[in-house]
């Protein structure tokens, strides 16, 4: 353990860059993964949307967005999200419970929320005021935590995640409550609750099974064997799975994907774009990219290794695990090894709603990286 | 900080870092599974994706399963499958559809209207697809199309499996048919589920096991070559054919109703009592539905609709009739049950009922009144004014409480969709329906099923069957058995009417009398029975008779002149069938509904209709 006893937050191996980047609360090597790997996300739109500089030039405004909430929220110091977790979460339910009221009135799904200005989905908030909210009630837990604080987590838990998948929403749903619940793991929970919640869990699937409408089992059934589904889902997966096969070792070469550039390969461009990455630069491409990914969940596991307090541990250590989930949500299913549902591959794939939200996740990330006052070697 | 305090603190960052560890673990292994799917995919099998590749070759082609077939209980096939030859675009294969379309519209002389469907089907499937333009083409089409055929790409002529309904008319409203998929259908259709077919249960059987039946789709992965034509086939899923199913109907027996209506319009229900299985379920007139499965042409469909007999009006199902004297059995039962009658309490009918302070009239059928009439009497003889009387004395809420338990006023949950519940009114159904408050009256002739009440055919053959069965209850089925077992007849019923043997004895005994005494309304059908027959006839007013006007049929138009309705079961000792007949404006229930039964119950019980 080494002590810094001159200024707070210092420590003497420090260079003149990183004392720089410190004040401005920016984490060097969290920030150098994501700005690599959007420029390579920039550079694999351009071919799976066709070449076309207009959705390049959205998709790069959107990032240059996001980018700039993650810096902004990077200077708020934790303690302020500790404060402001419940409050974030009150909101985030009202506005889903409006968003349900709304959509009771125009008679369909709505997710959307619109203020005029801008539109924005309300479960976008819950992926991280979920989190943020069972670590601001666990965080005060003793370890392991008692089976009355797990329930508390798990109604904290289940309200938004009923209320998104009300919506209906079940995929956003899920990852909410994956969200909340890495919390209720890392917290400590015990193996033997652990086992017991899981076990309930499946016990209660033949129950949910049989209140299910035939067509929604068809649904699952569907959900569980795509390639029962060949025209529907099940199209993607095959040609899909053309893409990356076709790719090789080296892939086809940049622009030169006959999967992609010819159309045969639907939602490419956004679910699918890992089949472009494979077709185009095969292995090596898909390799690389994977190892982006994993410097970035890598720097963010010491990230929270280091943090501090009960709080910043669980919210960083739960942010970092629902980013891998979702990496590996979407590459499983294009690689078809996990079944179809709509996750977007994280900051590579086309569209912005979920971009602002993964960034001010690192956001939180960094900022409880550059708060630090001890520093501990 | 207290050393404990400190070694809280410790304890908690351990379990924290075991907790990351273990989860670092995990995802090391989720990343390797990737990375070995990814070996597998783009090292073992890159040669033979990049063949499929090359330049794109593989096209989906769904396979549409067979559709089950229904036989009747004797293996009669009901609704079959056979090839019909259709004319089918691939719309993405055609160079200039509009120019295609007019140039075939003329070739064979095809309607604009169904040039407007063809634009609406296409509408609902993916361009690869195979869309049908024209159905049952004939000997002449197919020939005049064959030898233009090289001029139209990506027009062919395919062999399709078309339903079609041997018995026609005579299972229109029981077996239902199949049609078009409509654009209200893909709402609530899984689309991928339904690629590749075109037609869906509408009615009747057809629609209530349309799942069963339809069977799931297969497909083919088609290797195509540049102008898309299949050049092979990578791999096949075979599709599921739909389940058979056998119904319970017996066609010979929904002949023979059929024809024992003879000239009236009506609806005959027959049933197993112990078994709620349906054995016939007529509605009579009824309809072709063949033309329905490859598209009944405009006007002809407005002809059905318009025709004043109503043929596709399912009387059984939908048509709500005054059940007239048919409930008098089962009020009789409410009386011994619930209201203390005893049956030995005589009642004097001396033709006509007044209510206290009033001078209307509530006449009996029979002029001169029955004179004093025990509960057995007054279900044979028909009386009139003592169940005027019964009623008023339950009061209506307690009769239509009793009544309810027969089913009268619910529906019976029978597998043909589009049921109606029919009526038997109560104070606070009224009060739901009108402004005005429950008059004695109203009470009174409820009493002898006119007023309010309102029962369906397949209503009145389910109480008859609970009757046979002394208060078992069971729910009318059409489904025997589905191949392999799936969705075969459930146990139907449940709840048992634990009324006295005794009460159940004497209701039974005075409908026998019905049949069987000299007395007895429907004695005319009684002549060669080798069994008994329980039963009870009645004659449902359409229109009231003004106070002091004398209803003579010869005077009424057909329109006006009443239905006649019989209910019955046999043999009464050991019921195997229960039958609800309905002859619309048949005038009296004894003369022309109750040999409609007799020749049911005949050709069921004896193999031959008298």
């Amino acid at each position: 353990m080494r002590y810094d006893s001159g200024l707070a937050g210092f420590s003497a191996g420090e260079t003149r860059l990183e004392r720089i980047m410190k004040r401005i609360h920016i984490d060097i090597s969290l920030f150098a993964g994501l700005i690599t790997l959007s420029g390579v996300a920039l550079v694999i739109l351009y071919s799976a949307s066709a070449q076309s500089f207009d959705v390049l030039l959205r998709q790069g405004i959107r990032l240059l967005l996001a980018m700039s909430v993650m810096l902004a929220i990077a200077q708020i110091h934790p303690r302020h999200f500790r404060f402001y977790s419940p409050m974030l979460y009150g909101v985030g339910v009202l506005l889903l419970a409006a968003v349900l009221v709304m959509g009771e009135i125009g008679k369909g799904a709505q997710r959307w929320l619109d203020l005029g200005v801008v539109r924005f989905q309300p479960s976008e908030i819950l992926k991280l005021a979920v989190p943020m909210t069972v670590a601001w009630y666990l965080s005060e837990c003793p370890v392991p935590p008692a089976f009355r604080h797990i329930a508390v987590a798990g109604v904290f838990i289940a309200i938004p995640a009923g209320l998104i998948a009300k919506q209906p929403d079940l995929g956003t749903a899920l990852l909410v409550g994956a969200a909340g619940a890495m919390v209720v793991f890392l917290a400590g929970i015990r193996w033997l609750y652990l086992l017991v919640i899981g076990g309930a869990g499946a016990g209660l699937l033949p129950v949910v099974w049989h209140f299910l409408h035939d067509y929604q089992r068809d649904r699952v059934l569907m959900f569980l064997n795509p390639e029962a589904d060949a025209l529907g889902r099940g199209y993607h997966i095959i040609q899909s799975k053309i893409a990356i096969g076709s790719g090789g070792f080296y892939g086809k070469g940049w622009l030169q994907g006959s999967q992609a550039q010819l159309e045969f390969l639907p939602e490419k461009s956004t679910d699918f774009i890992f089949a472009v990455v494979a077709e185009e630069f095969g292995l090596i491409g898909c390799l690389g990219l994977l190892a982006i990914y994993l410097f970035i969940i890598g720097r963010c596991v010491h990230i929270s290794i280091q943090a501090q307090d009960a709080y910043t541990r669980l919210l960083s250590g739960a942010l970092t695990l629902t980013f891998f989930v979702y990496v590996f949500v979407n590459t499983g299913m294009v690689v078809g090894i996990l079944p179809v549902v709509g996750v977007p591959l994280p900051l590579v794939s086309y569209g912005g709603t979920s971009m602002v939200t993964l960034l001010a996740g690192f956001g939180i990330l960094m900022s409880i990286q550059t708060h630090r006052k001890l520093l501990p070697g | 900080m207290s050393i404990r305090a400190v070694r809280r603190l410790q304890n908690d960052v351990r379990v924290f870092q075991a907790r990351i560890v273990f989860s670092v673990v995990l995802l090391l292994l989720a990343v390797a599974a990737l990375v070995v799917r990814l070996v597998y995919l783009q090292v073992v099998g890159h040669e033979h994706y990049a063949t499929l590749s090359q330049d794109n070759r593989v096209k989906i082609a769904p396979l549409p399963p067979t559709r089950g077939i229904v036989y009747d209980r004797n293996g009669e096939v009901l609704a079959d499958n056979v090839p019909s030859y259709s004319l089918e675009l691939v719309p993405e294969r055609v160079d200039d559809l509009d120019a295609t379309l007019a140039e075939l519209q003329s070739l064979l002389g095809l309607s604009d209207e169904e040039v407007r469907r063809f634009r609406k089907l296409k509408g609902q499937h993916k361009s690869f697809e195979s869309i049908p333009l024209k159905m049952r083409l004939d000997e002449e089409q197919i020939a005049r199309f064959a030898v233009k055929q090289p001029f139209f790409p990506g027009v062919q002529i395919a062999v399709r499996m078309i339903r079609t309904y041997p018995y026609g008319e005579l299972t229109a409203h029981a077996v239902g048919y199949v049609s078009r998929i409509s654009e209200a259908d893909l709402k609530t259709l899984d689309p991928s589920l339904y690629s590749g077919t075109y037609h869906i249960g509408k009615s009747g059987i057809e629609k209530t096991y349309e799942t069963l039946l339809h069977g799931r789709t297969g497909h083919q992965e088609l290797e195509t070559n540049v102008q898309g034509r299949s050049i092979g086939v990578l791999n096949t899923v075979p599709p599921v054919p739909g389940a058979d199913l056998r119904l319970s109907l017996d066609i010979g027996l929904q002949r023979a109703a059929i024809d024992a209506l003879g000239e009236y319009n009506g609806a005959v229900v027959a049933m197993e009592p112990a078994t709620g299985r349906v054995l016939a379920f007529v509605s009579k007139p009824s309809f072709d539905p063949n033309p329905f499965v490859y598209g009944i042409p405009k006007e002809d469909y407005g002809r059905l609709q318009a025709s004043p007999d109503r043929p596709l009006y399912n009387r059984a199902l939908r048509g709500v009739y005054p059940p007239g004297s048919t409930v008098k059995p089962f009020e009789g039962l409410a009386g011994l049950e619930v209201g203390d009658l005893p049956a030995d309490r005589r009642v004097s009918c001396p033709g006509y009922f007044q209510l206290p302070n009033s001078s209307h009239q509530y006449r009996d059928w029979r002029k001169g009144g029955h004179g004093a009439v025990d509960l057995k009497s007054a279900i044979t003889q028909s009386c009139d004014v003592y169940f005027y009387k019964l009623a008023l004395s339950l009061g209506i809420d307690k009769l239509s409480e009793f009544m309810g338990r027969f089913g009268f006023g619910k529906r019976t949950g029978i597998d043909i969709p589009g049921e109606l519940p029919g009526v038997y009114p109560s104070k606070g159904w009224k009060k739901k329906h009108s402004k005005d408050p429950w008059f004695p009256g109203e009470t009174v002739i409820t009493g002898i099923g006119q007023g309010y009440v309102g029962v369906t055919p397949v209503q009145l053959a389910r109480a008859t069957a609970i009757l046979a069965n002394r208060g078992r209850v069971v729910i009318p089925r059409l489904l025997d058995a589905a191949q392999g077992g799936a969705g075969a007849a459930a146990e139907s019923g449940g709840d048992t009417l634990a009324f006295a043997p005794e009460h159940w004895d004497t209701v039974i005994q005075a409908m026998i009398d019905v049949v069987h005494s000299a007395r007895g309304t429907a004695k005319s059908i009684a002549a060669g029975l080798s069994y008994h027959v329980a039963g009870k006839t009645g004659t449902a007013q359409v229109f009231s008779v003004g106070q002091g006007q004398k209803y003579r049929e010869s005077e009424v138009s057909k329109e006006m002149r009443d239905h006649a309705l019989f209910i019955a079961f046999a043999p009464a000792e050991q019921p195997r069938i229960a039958v609800a007949v309905l002859a619309e404006h048949g005038g009296h229930g004894g003369s022309v509904a109750a040999p409609v039964a007799r020749a049911v119950m005949e050709r069921y019980l004896n193999g031959s209709a008298r």
